[in-house]
């Protein structure tokens, strides 16, 4: 099953490569994985979105909360949270009938223009990993120049929080 | 105090208590040796190659439960220590790595023995830090000391570029008494709701097993452990790392279990229906097959590392927490409750594991012409009086070491269980025999594993470390040829020692005596000679029969009542019955 994990970590050198290299060792699956400075510059906020039995997925949060730099954990899965990931994608967009198609389909999807050339757009869009897939699905395959995505990020709903 | 990195190191160490040092000097370090030159407090053993700088650390952590220091050199003096500091982690031994680096300002360069230790060294380090700045070495290195030894004790590798540790400069510098990390608190007290519960649990129990490892070892809980089994009456199986935490000798005891366990054990713990995992990790070389691991049984299992607990096997009572604290709370709530087990169901029980025990598992021809290398340990036991401290390196030999020794105290049992490194058996024993002076010190060992480590002769020379070694020399791999008898239709590859060296000489050359044993009617009198030269090394090269297999024997990922328990019982699997049963 699919599970979203944040973590934060000791802001140090070498915390990625920890958990990098943990789910590697190991041979557990990283479906994504984001990580950014949070508003305490000592410590790093990470998604991880990974796949596993609920038996792996046990193991995957005992190790990770067994490395030192690791502060806190949560697995976000079954608690109520929000979730998005964002896209940029660049497209070939040719001939007049074709451009305002994208558009449309832009629009329907809530994704915006944020570059034009007179052969290309590139859109950006944010929205769950699904939302995503669906957009690049509407595109015509070979019109795809460039795809690149952040990875989903995950917080809890209401009161609770991941902090210290 | 202003003190420079160098010396900050070294009156660190002093003021944690360090006794030994073992290191070999290198580019990186040499600012960290001239400091250690200037003082006597922190003693400084110069091993012959890294590998046994990390063995001989290893040794005296085991042996003391005090954690070992180890100082190397950048790249290849970090390199040549990573099997060491890999059979510490798997084993859970304390250790501090100190390793030079390049100056800060080199990193990434590539630069002359450069090699990236934090990253060669991450998966096999219960932690590692890289020292930025000079005003944080202190406090990393208490940093260091801390993870190694509380919660699940490990290697804690530091590496500190020597930029770091010039004498030019210096800071003012106070011993960090204490230390808090806010990513960093072990769990250490079990959970009274989950405790009761297994006290319930233990005391329904009509077939009742005790299985523990080295974790009670670690946790220094033998005594708490002796208490609650021998209150219970239940028995007791151990594992290789957890042998003497429960004295052998004791009626309670059924042996050890596992690949190379006692028939009693092992078919224990296929018929238990309570499982009670005390420090122990539910290894494969236990387990077997883990989906006929122990079918009839509640599993109740204490650790201090909760992802030890139901990643091989699930248990049903997790206890997470301090070995000891938990021991002693469930005899305290057992005495307090009044109640006993069931002694009727126990008694049966006990009837049925003396049936077992019946079989004389560990029976060898005894009349045999070739010195069997299990009567070599037994006369080892013998000799000196089963109160020794004994090494091994990894094979057959370490197996008749570990069936035919019965230890009655735990840390008395050094070896690589986890890691399995050859190699182990000397400068283990080196760092044995530095915390124990007095004490007797045996490696028993093979004639192939024993070479992986042999320079450390040398070392046992200039500090006067008289180990005494016990060659169990069978010209072969042991435990490679006898895989490759069963398993491979008999055919050797590469597991004949070829072109040995007459380790006789090779010893004497070293400073030391070297003793060669050929007749089973010698071999009394040469061990007792041995140990007679309190203040010598000696190495008693015991020609051993080349055919001898170590059993009983699980095969690998079979089930525990599918046991070999010797030649004679080759076909013996097949005519077990369902139950678990000799036919």
């Amino acid at each position: 099953m699919r599970h979203i994990i944040s973590l934060l970590v000791e802001n140090e050198s070498g915390a990625l490569s920890r958990i990098a290299g943990l789910f590697s060792a190991r041979g557990y699956n990283i479906e994504s994985l984001t990580v950014a400075t949070t508003e305490d510059p000592t410590l790093s906020r990470m998604t991880i979105v990974t796949l596993g039995s609920d038996k792996i997925i046990e193991q995957i949060t005992k190790q990770l909360n067994k490395l030192i730099d690791v502060v806190k954990l949560q697995d976000m899965t079954d608690k109520d949270h929000i979730e998005r990931e964002m896209m940029f994608v660049k497209v070939r967009a040719e001939g007049e009938s074709r451009r305002s198609e994208i558009q449309r389909v832009s629009d329907i999807f809530r994704a915006r223009i944020i570059d034009v050339t007179d052969t290309t757009y590139c859109i950006e869009l944010t929205g769950s990993s699904r939302k995503l897939d669906a957009y690049i699905k509407t595109l015509h395959e070979g019109d795809v120049i460039e795809v690149v995505r952040s990875g989903s990020m995950g917080i809890t709903r209401g009161e609770k929080s991941l902090s210290l | 105090m202003e003190l420079s990195g160098s010396e900050i190191i070294v009156q660190f160490l002093k003021d944690e208590g360090v006794e030994y040092v073992f290191g070999y000097p290198g580019g990186a370090v040499l600012h960290i040796y001239d400091a250690i030159h200037q003082q006597d407090d922190v003693k400084h053993i110069l091993v012959r190659h890294e590998q046994g700088a990390t063995h001989a650390a290893d040794g005296y952590a085991r042996a003391t439960g005090k954690p070992g220091v180890v100082l190397v050199t950048s790249g290849p003096g970090a390199t040549n220590a990573i099997t060491g500091i890999a059979t510490a982690y798997m084993d859970s031994a304390p250790m501090i790595v100190l390793s030079g680096q390049v100056p800060s300002g080199m990193i990434g360069s590539d630069a002359f023995q450069e090699v990236d230790a934090i990253g060669c060294t991450r998966p096999c380090v219960k932690h590692n830090f890289l020292v930025k700045d000079i005003n944080d070495l202190a406090i990393t290195l208490k940093k260091a000391f801390y993870v190694a030894t509380s919660g699940r004790p490990g290697p804690v590798l530091v590496d500190i570029p020597k930029d770091i540790t010039a004498p030019q400069i210096k800071i003012p510098y106070q011993y960090p008494e204490s230390i808090n990390m806010r990513s960093y608190n072990p769990t250490v007290k079990g959970h009274p709701r989950q405790i009761k519960k297994a006290v319930e649990l233990l005391l329904s129990a009509k077939r009742p097993m005790m299985y523990s490892g080295g974790g009670v070892i670690l946790g220094d809980a033998a005594q708490e452990l002796r208490t609650l089994t021998r209150q219970l009456g239940f028995p007791i199986t151990q594992t290789l790392m957890g042998l003497g935490a429960y004295p052998a000798p004791d009626p309670q005891n059924v042996g050890m279990l596992g690949m190379h366990g006692t028939y009693e054990a092992n078919m224990a713990m296929h018929e238990c229906d309570v499982l009670f995992a005390i420090g122990a990790r539910f290894d494969d070389r236990i387990t077997g097959d883990t989906s006929k691991f122990c079918p009839h049984a509640k599993i109740i299992h204490i650790d201090i590392d909760p992802a030890s607990i139901s990643k091989n096997i699930n248990v049903d009572i997790p206890i997470v927490g301090e070995v000891k604290k938990v021991l002693s709370d469930m005899a305290q709530i057992i005495t307090d409750s009044h109640q006993k087990p069931d002694q009727e169901a126990l008694a049966k029980w006990w009837g049925k594991i003396k049936n077992w025990q019946a079989q004389d598992c560990l029976a060898y021809d005894r009349d045999s012409q070739h010195i069997k290398p299990q009567s070599v340990i037994e006369t080892l036991y013998e000799v000196t009086h089963g109160d020794a401290f004994v090494t091994s390196d990894v094979g057959q030999h370490q197996m008749f070491a570990a069936q035919f020794y019965p230890f009655n105290e735990p840390r008395r049992w050094i070896n690589s269980g986890g890691l399995g490194t050859m190699g182990f058996g000397l400068p283990s024993a080196m760092g044995v025999k530095l915390a124990f002076p007095d004490a007797d010190v045996a490696c028993v060992t093979g004639e192939g594993s024993i070479q992986m480590c042999i320079q450390e002769l040398s070392t046992c020379l200039q500090y006067d470390l008289p180990v005494k070694i016990v060659n169990l020399n069978n010209r072969y791999l042991g435990m490679v040829r006898q895989w490759q008898e069963f398993f491979y239709e008999k055919r050797y590859s590469h597991s004949y020692m070829d072109a040995l060296p007459d380790f006789v000489k090779l010893t004497e050359s070293y400073g030391h005596v070297g003793i060669r044993v050929e007749n089973p009617a010698d071999l009394k009198s040469a061990m007792e000679e041995a140990f007679a030269m309190k203040d010598r090394l000696v190495f008693l090269d015991v020609i051993t029969d080349q055919t001898e297999n170590v059993y009983p024997m699980i095969q690998a990922g079979a089930a525990h009542n599918q046991m070999e328990i010797s030649p004679d019982h080759q076909k013996r699997q097949n005519s077990i019955n369902p139950e678990g049963e000799l036919a």
